[in-house]
């Protein structure tokens, strides 16, 4: 039990706070001091843990697949190469059953979100107190700040900021192929002229603005459930790791452990599904077929 | 009535109810999985991996309620 003197629900919040910068009510730019004054902050606040954490997993895993590259031998491999091979085979099978085109971004494309979205999963199974409590202590011993107002959190993927970030990328990279494919008229007639379809071109006309809608809902609620899944699942996963801690400490493994074990599978399922739906709107957005 | 009691009700409902339709549509995964691999054994590893797929893909929206329940339960309420 962590929590000090705070309840139960201050406890709650205080964990599912960022550490936000950004611009205040009378224009001056600073770390938000409670999560009321980070909201007021507006668009342009930054979450710096979020942030921080984020592209410091991507450089861990750009350098550390980098080095493997580099040394990578044709005799026999270390512990390290063979993992490394091992992901990269398994993501470039997947890409080859899931794509039937040819572009050569695809691949690396997965292999980058699949192991970004991993690591950033993974720092879900660090305790949820340990590094908060550390930023507390850093935060008010070196920069005076008050305790109480120091918040952290260390998984990126609960932020919606970061997933739907990640998932609009995605969906701008299918427009960008879309139209690269089959032409700015291919892909308007494809939002248009889809699903009903007719020989008259009077009842065509008619028809354009029904398509236009149910296409149009289609493609734009591909980006949300995309990013949505996978905050939702790592946020739900969170939320009860810390109400796991709010229990006395003797009683915590009981559930902290079989719900840890759970969730190594959540957090490399969910970092499969990802990549293996960005893979198939990609496909889609290549495909140059009958419609 | 009390607003914290509503709160309650409404976090009971959405555990449940998502829950619910986790726990049908994974039944009805499982059991058309099971009568695949009956019919052809052959093609398990291929079969297990799109079930898990789907599995992923149906289990998300039970754990995001249950984690959105949660909040209101213990946070908002």
């Amino acid at each position: 039990m962590a929590a000090g003197e705070q309840t139960s629900s201050e406890y709650i919040k205080h964990h599912l706070t960022n550490l936000t910068y950004g611009r205040d009510q009378e224009g001056v730019w600073r770390l938000a001091e409670t999560a009321q004054e980070a909201q007021e902050m507006g668009f342009y606040a930054i979450h710096l843990d979020s942030m921080g954490w984020a592209i410091g997993l991507g450089l861990i895993f750009i350098i550390l697949f980098s080095m493997v590259a580099k040394k990578a031998t044709t005799g026999i491999p270390g512990g390290l190469q063979n993992s490394v091979e091992m992901i990269i085979e398994f993501i470039d099978s997947n890409v080859k059953d899931t794509f039937s085109h040819t572009n050569k971004l695809i691949a690396p494309m997965a292999l980058t979100a699949f192991m970004w979205v991993l690591l950033m999963n993974l720092m879900d199974l660090v305790p949820v107190d340990w590094v908060p409590q550390l930023a507390t202590f850093i935060g008010s011993h070196f920069f005076g700040m008050d305790p109480h107002h120091v918040y952290f959190k260390i998984v990126p993927t609960t932020d919606p900021n970061v997933t739907m970030g990640m998932s609009l990328s995605v969906f701008f990279l299918a427009l960008f192929f879309s139209i690269k494919n089959k032409g700015v008229g291919g892909f308007v007639g494809e939002l248009t002229l889809h699903p009903f379809s007719s020989k008259n071109f009077l009842v065509k006309i008619i028809l354009i603005p029904i398509n236009l809608f149910l296409e149009g809902v289609s493609l734009l609620a591909k980006p949300i459930s995309h990013g949505l899944r996978l905050f939702g699942n790592l946020y739900a996963g969170e939320m009860i790791f810390i109400l796991i801690a709010l229990l006395p400490l003797y009683i915590q493994w009981t559930l902290s452990v079989p719900w840890a074990i759970f969730h190594i599978l959540v957090i490399v399922l969910q970092a499969f599904i990802f990549m293996v739906l960005m893979i198939v709107y990609m496909n889609m957005a290549h495909e140059t077929g009958d419609h | 009535m009390e607003t914290s009691g509503l709160i309650y009700i409404a976090g009971a409902l959405m555990m449940g109810l998502g829950a619910l339709g986790a726990a049908i549509g994974i039944g009805n995964l499982g059991g058309k999985y099971m009568e695949g691999i009956a019919r052809q054994p052959e093609l398990i590893p291929m079969l297990r991996t799109q079930m898990f797929i789907v599995l992923g893909l149906v289990d998300a929206v039970p754990m995001i309620s249950v984690g959105i329940a949660f909040y209101l339960l213990f946070a908002v309420a």
